[in-house]
């Protein structure tokens, strides 16, 4: 049990290429070592919301750190000047983001209350890569909130530098948690359902809910897809998956 | 969904930011998630000038009726302006 008491700053860490990037830091002010997790922040940037997600799981009782995927792109810009100039440029390369989910993975390994194990967890575009990461890095779990295009190839004309990952799926190196809304379509229930197989097939270690009545992006307070009966649900699943797989 | 589809431009006028007018050299076109709208997604336009940072950009997110009614409105402006005023 934890008392939700946490701290949050700013700080810098070493993400791929050894660049110095900003992150959002959330600790737990409870004794006890605990696990990790990184937020993958969404396409509208390294904002206030993705700040209150990093918190949220510093609250829970685990160490938690959000890094600006933007950094690069606009250090010290207001997070959706950031993210319309990231856009810009392409977005970011699946390479870089692994770079800088490793150096996320390893700041919080290297934080003193930390139990040596690390989650990545990711919204809509950061659901992907979560994935992503977790068939990169030496991660401890990872959770897919409705990433779309994990095994459909984008459009030819996406300016933006990621590819599917259907390659990847046997690389997958720690235990999965998909949540997903049956009424979305990107990725649809056909994709999700595809996912499964190709999961079950390679033998990994996985576990996927769909809600019902719930679409895209239905944890986002912020927009009318929120979902609070799916949300609710998904934290407890979350919070339940969390405690089984970063415990040590 | 994140559409993650961008049409991005080279312009030549004239915007009025944040902190104040500015000469915008770029613009990037998207149909995705908007910041503030409450919608799903939006017509989203950006005029930025790269060369002055993040910062000097003029975003607009429009419903996609909204987007329309306006490309119409554009092109109908400019082809209804009185000869000889826009350089061919």
């Amino acid at each position: 049990m934890t008392t939700g008491d946490l701290t949050a700053r700013t700080v810098e860490l070493a993400g791929h290429g050894g660049d110095a990037i900003e992150a959002y830091l959330a600790l737990p002010l409870d004794a006890e070592p605990a696990g990790g997790v990184v937020v993958i922040h969404h396409m509208p940037g390294w904002d206030g919301a993705s700040k209150e997600l990093t918190r949220r799981f510093a609250a829970e009782g685990y160490l938690a750190v959000c890094p600006n995927l933007y950094s690069r792109e606009a250090p010290g810009a207001d997070p959706d000047d950031a993210a319309a100039a990231a856009r810009a440029a392409g977005g970011v390369p699946d390479d870089r983001l692994v770079g800088d989910v490793a150096g996320a993975a390893a700041y919080l390994r290297g934080e003193a209350g930390s139990n040596g194990r690390v989650a990545t967890i990711g919204y809509c575009s950061g659901g992907r890569q979560s994935f992503l990461a977790a068939c990169s890095l030496d991660l401890d779990a990872a959770v897919d909130c409705y990433g779309a295009f994990v095994l459909t190839a984008p459009p030819d004309e996406f300016p933006l530098r990621i590819g599917p990952l259907r390659d990847r799926v046997g690389d997958l190196r720690c235990p999965l948690l998909g949540l997903f809304g049956a009424d979305d379509q990107y990725p649809g229930p056909e994709e999700v359902a595809e996912l499964e197989r190709e999961l079950a097939a390679a033998g990994k270690e996985f576990e996927f809910h769909s809600y019902e009545g719930a679409g895209h992006a239905f944890f986002n307070t912020d927009r009318p897809s929120f979902r609070a009966e799916a949300a609710q649900d998904g934290w407890e699943r979350i919070w339940d998956f969390f405690g089984r797989h970063l415990s040590a | 969904m994140c559409t993650y589809r961008t049409t991005t431009l080279t312009v030549d006028g004239s915007g009025k930011g944040a902190a104040g007018w500015f000469p915008v050299t770029d613009a990037s076109v998207y149909f995705d998630h908007p910041v503030r709208a409450p919608a799903e997604h939006t017509l989203n336009v950006d005029l930025r000038n790269p060369a002055r940072g993040a910062a000097a950009r003029v975003a607009v997110e429009l419903d996609p009726r909204s987007a329309r009614a306006l490309a119409v409105a554009i092109l109908d402006i400019l082809d209804g302006a009185p000869p000889g005023l826009i350089p061919s």
